[in-house]
C-alpha cells in the first residue's frame, strides 16, 4: 500500500455491508432491467391503464421511490450492524478513538 | 420567439452571484491546506453534503434538457429521469463507502490505494480529465443560450460570465465554497419546483391556454381544400393564391405556400380531411438573415405553441378542466388529444432555405408511452439497432452516475464512510423527488401554450413565465445557478486531476500543502479557460451527445475498475490499466465520437451503435479479468518491489 488515504477505525460490518450492498444492487438493476425489457419488447404494455396512470408512469415512479425505499432500509441495516459489532469489540475501538486523540 | 428581458430576472440573478461570491470570500480564509481545498476539510455534515450532490448532479442537461425534452416528446424525456436517478443505487450501494475508506482527495486515489501504479494513476487522471471536460462543454454551452433569452446578452458572454464565476467559486475556497453554492442551488431547485408544479395542476388544462389571460391563444387556421391530384391544389377560400406545391420525404408531406394581402405563409396538406393546415416557418436568406412566419423576429410574429386539441373530463368534452391534482392531470392528458409540433428541414423555396413546423395531434395515451422520441415498437418501424442503442444508452445511464468525477470526490468531503452512506440517501431522495417533478414540469408545458419551437430548453424557464415575472425570474436565476455549480464540481474535479493526481503524485513535484494550494487554483483557473474556449467553439453543437459520451465514459472506463477493486480480489494494476485504456479506446472509436468529434462522417466504425456502453462495459470487465488472471504472478512481483522499498523508506 502507498500513503494510507485516511485512517479509519476497523470497520467491524464492511463485509456484512458489502453483500447486502451487492443483493440489493443486483435486486434494483433486475427491476430496471425489467423496465427496460419491457420498453422495448412490448411497448403497447407500457400504455395499459393503471387507475389515473399507466404502466409506463407507475414503473417509472416505482423506480425512483423503490430506490429512495431500498437506500432507507439499507442506512438502518448498516447503522445497526456498525453499532452491533462496534459493540462486540470495544478495546479497537477504544484504541482507535485514543489514536484520534493522541 | 422573441425573448423580452426581463429586469427582475437580472435583480434576482445578480442577488444570486453577490450571495455566491459572498459565500467564496466567507471560505476562503478557510481554505489554507490541500485537504481545505479538495474536499472542505472532511468537516461537511451528511445532510448539506446530500442536498449538494442534488445540487451537483442536477444539472443544465437534467433542469432544462429533460423538461423540454418532456415537454416536446413526452413520456420519452422521463425515461432520461428514470435513468439518472437508477444510477445513484449503484453509487448508495456499491461505491459510496469504500470510495471514502480507500480514497483521499480523488477518485484516481481510491483506485490506486491497493496498488501505487504509475500506469493507473496516469489512466484513472486521465478518464477524469475527458469526462469532466466532455461533461462541462454541454454547460458551458448551456449558460451561453440562457444567457441571450434571459439577460439580452450574447452567447459568448455567457459562456465568459459563467466561466470567471465559477473560476472565482473554485479558486478562492474550493470545495467548501463550492459545498455551500451546491446546497443553495440544490436547495432552491427543489423548493421552486415544487411550486412550479402546484401552480401547474391549480390552473388545469385548457384547449386555448392563454398563460393565465396574459398572452392570447393562438388558434392556427385551416383552409378547406375542394380538390388535390398530387401536383394541382384548389382551395375553397379565393382570398388566398397558391404560390408553390412542396412535395417532400417521397410525397408523404405536402406544403403549400399562399399569399393573402400581400403575406406568404406556409401550410401542410391534410389529405384525409382535405384541409390546408396553418404552419410556422423560419426562413433562412441568401444573405443569412432570417424571416419568421415571413417577418422580422423583432414583429413576434413566431408564436408560442402547446395545447390540448380535445379534453374529456367525466367522459364529457369540455372546453377547459377545473383544478387538478397529482393523479388527475395525468387522466387529463391521457384521456384527451395532445397537439405536437413536428419539424421539418430542408424545404427550398427560391434561394430560401425554410424549416417548417407543423402540428401532429397525438393521443394522450400515446404521449405518456414510450416511442415517441425513441424507437422502440418495432410496430413503428423500430430496427434491432435502434432497441440496441436505446439499451445501451439506459446502461451506460446506470452504471455512469457512480463513476462521475464531480459526483465521486464530494464523498470525501463527509468525515467518515457512514456520513457518505448518509449523504447519498438525502441525495437519491432530493434528486428522486426532482426527477418525479420533471414529469409534471414538461407536460405543463407542453400543454400551456409556451413551447418556444427553436429552443426546447427555455420550456421550464416559460412555464414559469407563464405565471407571473417574479416566479420567472427566480427560475431563470436558478437555470443559471444549475450550471454554475455543475461547472464548479467539475473543475474541482478536474484540478485534482491535474494538481493532484498528476503533479503531485504521478510527476512527485515536490510540494508543500501551501503550494498544492497553489497549484489547485491555478490548475482551476487553467481548467476553467479551457472550458470558456470550448463552450464558445462548441457552440451549436449537439450537446446532448456530450452528456451521453461523458456518462458512456465513466460507465465503462471507471465504474468497472472500481467495481472489481472492491469486490475482486485477484484484480492486478495491469488489468485496472487495460480495462480502462480498452474502454477509452472503444468509445474514442464509436460511429457517433468520429462523426461528431473527428468529423469524419464517411468512415464507418467497427462499433456502429451511437452509445457503444452496451459493448464497452461488458468489454471493460472481461478485459479486466483476463489481464489480471494473465498479470498474477507480475503483481506479486510487483508488491513484493513494493513492500521492499517501502521497508527502506
Amino acid at each position: 500500500m502507498h500513503e494510507p488515504s485516511s485512517q479509519w477505525a476497523k470497520d467491524h460490518a464492511a463485509s456484512i455491508k458489502r453483500v447486502l450492498g451487492l443483493w440489493f444492487v443486483t435486486l434494483y438493476a433486475t427491476i430496471y432491467a425489467g423496465f427496460i425489457v419491457i420498453n422495448v419488447v412490448s411497448p403497447g404494455f407500457m400504455a395499459v391503464d393503471v387507475g389515473s396512470f399507466n404502466v409506463a408512469i407507475v414503473y417509472g415512479f416505482l423506480l425512483i421511490i423503490f430506490a429512495i425505499f431500498l437506500a432507507a432500509i439499507y442506512n438502518h441495516i448498516c447503522t445497526h450492524a456498525e453499532e452491533v459489532m462496534t459493540n462486540m469489540h470495544p478495546a479497537e475501538e477504544a484504541e482507535a478513538l485514543e489514536e484520534g486523540h493522541s | 420567439m422573441n425573448y423580452a428581458v426581463s429586469p427582475w430576472a437580472i435583480a434576482i440573478f445578480c442577488t444570486f452571484v453577490v450571495a455566491v461570491l459572498a459565500i467564496s470570500y466567507h471560505f476562503a480564509r478557510q481554505t489554507k491546506s490541500a485537504s481545505g481545498f479538495y474536499t472542505a476539510g472532511g468537516n461537511i455534515h451528511w445532510s448539506v453534503n446530500g442536498i449538494a450532490f442534488a445540487g451537483d448532479y442536477l444539472s443544465a442537461a437534467s433542469f432544462l434538457g429533460i423538461c423540454g425534452m418532456i415537454a416536446f416528446s413526452g413520456y420519452d424525456g422521463f425515461l432520461y429521469s428514470v435513468g439518472y436517478l437508477a444510477g445513484w443505487v449503484v453509487a448508495m450501494f456499491v461505491v459510496a463507502e469504500p470510495i471514502k475508506r480507500l480514497g483521499k482527495y480523488t477518485f484516481t486515489d481510491a483506485l490506486n490505494a491497493k496498488f501505487n501504479s504509475k500506469g493507473i494513476q496516469l489512466a484513472a487522471a486521465i478518464s477524469t480529465l475527458l469526462v469532466s471536460i466532455f461533461y462541462l462543454i454541454p454547460q458551458m454551452v448551456g449558460a451561453g443560450s440562457l444567457v441571450t433569452p434571459l439577460l439580452g446578452l450574447p452567447h459568448e458572454f455567457g459562456v465568459i460570465m459563467v466561466g470567471t464565476l465559477v473560476i472565482i467559486i473554485v479558486a478562492t475556497a474550493g470545495m467548501a465554497s463550492t459545498t455551500y453554492v451546491q446546497f443553495l442551488k440544490g436547495g432552491l431547485l427543489l423548493v421552486f419546483s415544487l411550486i412550479l408544479v402546484f401552480l401547474v395542476l391549480s390552473r388545469g388544462v385548457s384547449t386555448k391556454p392563454d398563460q393565465g389571460g396574459d398572452v392570447p391563444f393562438r388558434d392556427f387556421h385551416t383552409v378547406k381544400v375542394v380538390s388535390w391530384d398530387g401536383q394541382n391544389i384548389i382551395l375553397a377560400d379565393n382570398g388566398h393564391a397558391v404560390a408553390g406545391v412542396f412535395s417532400e420525404n417521397a410525397g408523404k408531406l405536402v406544403f403549400v405556400k399562399l399569399v393573402k394581402d400581400g403575406q406568404t405563409s406556409f401550410w401542410k396538406l391534410n389529405p384525409a380531411e382535405m384541409l390546408l393546415e396553418e404552419t410556422q416557418t423560419i426562413a433562412v436568406r441568401p444573405d443569412g438573415s432570417k424571416l419568421y412566419n415571413g417577418e422580422p423576429k423583432e414583429n413576434g410574429k413566431f408564436y408560442q405553441v402547446g395545447h390540448m386539441s380535445r379534453l374529456v373530463e367525466n367522459g364529457q368534452e369540455v372546453q377547459k378542466s377545473g383544478t387538478t391534482d397529482f393523479f388527475s392531470f395525468i387522466k387529463t392528458i391521457k384521456d384527451g388529444t395532445v397537439v405536437r409540433w413536428l419539424k421539418f428541414m430542408g424545404l427550398k423555396d427560391g434561394e430560401d432555405k425554410v424549416t417548417v413546423y407543423y402540428q401532429q395531434p397525438i393521443a394522450g395515451k400515446e404521449v405518456l408511452k414510450p416511442g415517441v422520441k425513441f424507437k422502440v415498437d418495432s410496430a413503428k418501424g423500430a430496427t434491432t439497432s435502434d432497441k440496441v442503442n436505446f439499451i445501451s444508452l439506459m446502461i451506460a445511464l446506470f452504471f455512469g452516475t457512480a463513476a462521475l468525477p464531480h459526483v465521486l470526490i464530494r464523498y470525501y468531503t463527509v468525515p467518515n464512510p457512514a456520513s457518505a452512506r448518509k449523504s447519498t440517501i438525502v441525495a437519491i431522495a432530493a434528486i428522486g423527488l426532482f426527477y418525479m417533478l420533471t414529469l409534471y414540469m414538461g407536460l405543463g408545458a407542453m400543454v400551456n401554450g409556451v413551447l418556444d419551437l427553436t429552443n426546447d430548453n427555455m420550456s421550464a424557464p416559460l412555464l414559469a413565465k407563464s405565471f407571473g415575472v417574479a416566479i420567472f425570474a427566480i427560475i431563470s436565476a436558478l437555470a443559471f445557478a444549475t450550471v454554475l455549480g455543475t461547472v464548479s464540481g467539475l473543475i474541482i474535479a478536474s484540478s485534482g486531476a491535474v494538481a493532484h493526481d498528476l503533479m503531485d503524485k504521478f510527476f512527485k513535484v515536490k510540494m508543500d500543502e501551501r503550494q498544492k494550494v497553489m497549484w489547485g487554483k491555478l490548475a482551476a483557473v487553467g481548467v476553467g479557460i479551457v472550458a470558456m474556449v470550448l463552450g464558445i467553439l462548441f457552440k451549436g453543437m449537439n450537446v446532448s451527445y456530450l452528456v451521453g459520451w461523458a456518462f458512456a465514459v465513466a460507465a465503462s472506463a471507471n465504474l468497472p475498475t472500481i467495481a472489481m477493486i472492491l469486490f475482486w480480489k485477484k484484480t492486478t494494476s495491469r488489468g485496472v490499466l487495460a480495462s480502462i485504456l480498452s474502454a477509452l479506446g472503444m468509445i474514442l472509436m464509436s460511429q457517433e465520437t468520429i462523426n461528431e468529434v473527428y468529423h469524419l462522417p464517411h468512415i464507418k466504425s467497427l462499433i456502429p451503435i451511437n452509445n457503444p456502453a452496451i459493448i464497452s462495459v461488458p468489454l471493460s470487465f472481461l478485459t479486466l479479468v483476463v489481464v489480471s488472471l494473465l498479470t498474477q504472478r507480475q503483481e506479486a512481483a510487483r508488491q513484493s518491489r513494493n513492500e521492499v522499498q517501502e521497508g527502506r523508506a
